[in-house]
C-alpha cells in the first residue's frame, strides 16, 4: 500500500477513536464546570458501558439494541451513587482530598467490575456487521461510522440541552457561579448531581460504541479516561467543540505516530501532547489565559 | 526540638531492635519492604503533606533508581554503590529539571501532568528493550557489598535497608522542622501570602520536588539489588497510588505517620492473602473511607477517635448524675 493510502487509513481511524476521545472529554469537562472537580473515575464509566453492555448480552441474552440503554441506565446509575456517596460528603474539601476521592473511587470501581466480570479481554459484536468498506484506497469498518454518527448526534443534543434547557442553563449559571446560582433559586446540589449523572451517561456510551472495535475489560478505563482528560485540556475545559477538536488532533496524531512511527510507544504520544500542552498553555489550544484571583 | 529527638531516637532503638523479635522468620522479608516503602513513603510526604504539592508519578523516580542502577551495574558493571549516588543524583536534577514546568501547575491539573510524566516512564521500561529487557523482566542484578559483607540475606537487607530509612527520616523530621518546613508549610496553606513574605514558593517547591525524586531513586536502587530482579509492573501507576494510600492513610503532613501508613499497607496483605485479588477493591474502598472520615490520616484520627470517645462517655456520665 502507498504511503497517502496508509496515511488515509491513519486519518479514518483516527477520526473515530478522536471521536471517542472527545466524548470522555466532554463528561470530564461538564463536571469540572459545574464542580471544578477533575473526576479521575471519569474513564470507569466508560469501562462500565461496555462490560455492562457484554454482561447484559452473554448472561441475560438481551439483545444488543436493548443490552445499550440499559447498560448506559446502570452506568449512569453508578455515577449517580457516586456523586452521593462520595462527592457530596466532601463539598468543602482541599483539591488533593477530591483527587484522592475521586481515585478511591475510580480503584474501587475497577476492582469490583475485575471481582464481578473477570481480568480477560472480551469483545462486544459490532452493530452492522464487519465488512470493510473501501473509501479511495483505504478501508473502513462499519463501526467507525457509527462512532462518527453517534457521537455527533451526542454533541448536537449535549449543546442543545445546554443552550436551550431550563436545566442546561441553570447548570451553566452554577458554573460561572455557585453562590449566585444559589441565590437565584437554582438548586446547585442537584445540578452538580446531574453532571456526574450527563458524564456518566456520555462516558458509558463512549466504551460501548468503541467496545467492538478495540476490546473491553475491567482496565480499559484508566487509558480510556485519560485520553479523554487530553482532549479536553486541549480543548480547555470545554464542554463545547474545543474539546471536540482536541479529541479528533489526539486521535488522528496518536494514529499516525503508531502507524509511522512506533505502536509500542503510541499511548506515550498521548501523554507527551498532554504534558506539552499542560506546560505550554494550560489554558488549552483554543483558551485566553485566565488571570488568577487571590 | 526535644521532644522531636526522644521520639527519633524511640523509633531507631525499635527499629534496629525489629530483627531480635522476627529473625529468622518470613516477617524479614517482609519488613525489608516496609523499609523501603517507608522511604517512597516519606519522600512523597514530602512533597504532599509538607508543600502541599501532588504528585502521581512518584513510582517513575523508583522505578528510573531501580533500572538507572540495575543497568549501569549489571551492563555497564559498575561499582554498585558508584551506580547508586550517580542514578539518585542523575534522578534528581531531572526531577528538578522538570520541577519548573510541572510545579507551575495546581491541584488537579499537578496530579494529571505528574501521572502523564508516570506513564510515559513506565511505557520507556516497557518499550525500550535493549535496555530494559522489557516486560520480561530485568534480572542478574547483583547484591550490594561492603568489603566482606554482601547483603544477600533477609537479616542484612533489613539493616542495609532500614539504615537508609534512618538517614532519611531524621533528615525529613530535620527539614520539616527547619525554616525551610516552616516556608513549606507556609505554601502549603496559603501560597500567595507566603510569596508575599518573601517565600521563593517556586524555587522551594522545585526543591523539594526534587528532594523527593532523589530519596525515591535510592529506594529504587535499593529495591533493585535486593530483588535481584526488577520489572515494569512494580513501577507503575498502581504503585503511585500505593504510595498515595501510604501517606493518606498514614497522614498528610507526618513522617512517622508515612511509615505507620508503610507498614499497615505493607503488613496487611500478608497477613490477608485470601485478599490476593480483592486488594484493589481494599485500596479503593480504604481511601475514599479515610478522605472522608478520617482526613488527617491515622496519626491524627486515632487520638481524635479517642478524644471523641472519652467525650460521649463524659456527657453520658454527666447526664446521668
Amino acid at each position: 500500500m502507498e504511503l497517502g493510502n496508509q496515511v488515509l487509513q491513519y486519518l479514518l481511524s483516527g477520526f473515530s477513536t478522536g471521536a471517542i476521545y472527545a466524548l470522555i472529554g466532554i463528561g470530564f469537562s461538564i463536571i469540572y464546570n459545574a464542580t471544578g472537580i477533575i473526576n479521575f473515575a471519569q474513564g470507569e464509566f466508560v469501562m462500565l458501558g461496555g462490560m455492562l453492555t457484554l454482561f447484559l448480552m452473554e448472561t441475560l441474552k438481551l439483545p444488543l439494541w436493548a443490552a445499550i440503554p440499559l447498560a448506559v441506565l446502570l452506568a449512569t446509575l453508578v455515577g449517580l451513587v457516586f456523586e452521593r456517596l462520595a462527592i457530596r460528603p466532601l463539598s468543602k474539601a482541599s483539591p488533593i482530598s477530591l483527587v484522592i476521592i475521586t481515585i478511591g473511587g475510580s480503584i474501587l470501581i475497577r476492582g469490583l467490575s475485575m471481582l464481578i466480570w473477570d481480568k480477560d479481554t472480551h469483545a462486544l459484536p459490532p452493530f452492522s456487521g464487519d465488512e470493510p468498506i473501501m473509501i479511495a484506497g483505504a478501508t473502513v469498518l462499519p463501526q467507525h461510522f457509527w462512532i462518527l454518527g453517534i457521537t455527533v448526534v451526542l454533541i448536537g443534543l449535549n449543546k442543545w440541552f445546554f443552550n436551550h434547557t431550563i436545566s442546561g442553563k441553570a447548570m451553566r449559571a452554577c458554573s460561572y457561579n455557585p453562590r449566585a446560582a444559589g441565590l437565584v433559586g437554582i438548586d446547585v446540589r442537584r445540578m452538580v448531581l446531574l453532571s456526574f449523572v450527563i458524564s456518566a451517561a456520555m462516558g458509558s456510551l463512549a466504551g460501548i460504541i468503541v467496545a467492538p472495535l478495540t476490546m473491553t475489560s475491567y482496565d480499559v478505563g484508566v487509558m480510556l479516561g485519560l485520553k479523554g482528560f487530553c482532549a479536553a485540556i486541549i480543548g480547555g475545559m470545554s464542554s463545547g467543540i474545543p474539546t471536540v477538536i482536541g479529541g479528533l488532533i489526539l486521535g488522528v496524531l496518536e494514529s499516525l505516530g503508531a502507524g509511522l512511527i512506533s505502536s509500542g510507544y503510541k499511548d506515550a504520544i498521548a501523554f507527551v501532547i498532554l504534558l506539552l500542552i499542560l506546560f505550554i498553555r494550560p489554558q488549552g489550544l483554543f483558551g485566553k489565559p485566565e488571570s488568577e484571583r487571590v | 526540638m526535644k521532644k522531636e529527638l526522644i521520639k527519633y531516637v524511640i523509633f531507631a532503638v525499635c527499629v534496629l531492635l525489629a530483627p531480635l523479635a522476627f529473625s529468622g522468620n518470613y516477617l524479614m522479608n517482609v519488613l525489608v519492604f516496609v523499609g523501603i516503602h517507608t522511604l517512597l513513603a516519606v519522600a512523597l510526604n514530602l512533597l504532599l503533606g509538607y508543600a502541599g504539592q501532588i504528585s502521581l508519578g512518584h513510582a517513575a523516580f523508583f522505578g528510573l533508581g531501580a533500572y538507572g542502577s540495575a543497568i549501569l551495574s549489571t551492563t555497564y558493571e559498575w561499582n554498585p554503590w558508584l551506580a547508586m549516588l550517580v542514578v539518585a543524583l542523575a534522578v534528581g536534577g531531572l526531577a528538578f529539571a522538570i520541577g519548573f514546568p510541572i510545579l507551575k501547575l495546581k491541584g488537579h491539573y499537578l496530579a494529571m501532568a505528574t501521572l502523564g510524566m508516570g506513564i510515559i516512564v513506565y511505557i520507556v521500561f516497557n518499550e525500550w528493550i535493549d535496555m530494559t529487557e522489557g516486560p520480561s523482566g530485568f534480572s542478574g542484578i547483583p547484591n550490594l557489598e561492603l568489603g566482606p559483607l554482601v547483603f544477600d540475606s533477609d537479616f542484612k537487607n533489613y539493616y542495609l535497608v532500614w539504615s537508609f530509612v534512618l538517614g532519611c527520616v531524621l533528615l525529613s523530621v530535620n527539614l520539616a522542622n527547619s525554616r525551610i518546613g516552616r516556608a513549606f508549610r507556609a505554601i502549603h496553606d496559603a501560597e500567595v501570602a507566603a510569596r508575599v513574605m518573601g517565600v521563593n514558593a517556586r524555587l522551594l517547591k522545585v526543591q523539594v520536588f526534587a528532594l523527593s525524586a532523589l530519596i525515591c531513586a535510592i529506594a529504587g536502587s535499593l529495591y533493585a539489588h535486593v530483588m535481584t530482579f526488577i520489572a515494569p509492573p512494580s513501577f507503575g501507576f498502581n504503585i503511585s497510588v500505593e504510595l498515595l494510600t501510604m501517606v493518606v492513610i498514614g497522614g498528610l503532613g507526618s513522617i512517622y505517620g508515612s511509615f505507620l501508613g508503610a507498614l499497615l499497607l505493607t503488613m496487611l496483605p500478608e497477613f490477608l492473602r485470601f485478599m490476593h485479588d480483592y486488594d484493589i477493591v481494599f485500596y479503593g474502598g480504604l481511601l475514599m473511607l479515610m478522605t472522608i472520615f478520617m482526613p488527617g490520616g491515622l496519626v491524627r484520627g486515632i487520638p481524635d477517635l479517642f478524644r471523641k470517645i472519652a467525650g460521649l462517655r463524659n456527657k453520658k456520665g454527666g447526664a446521668h448524675a
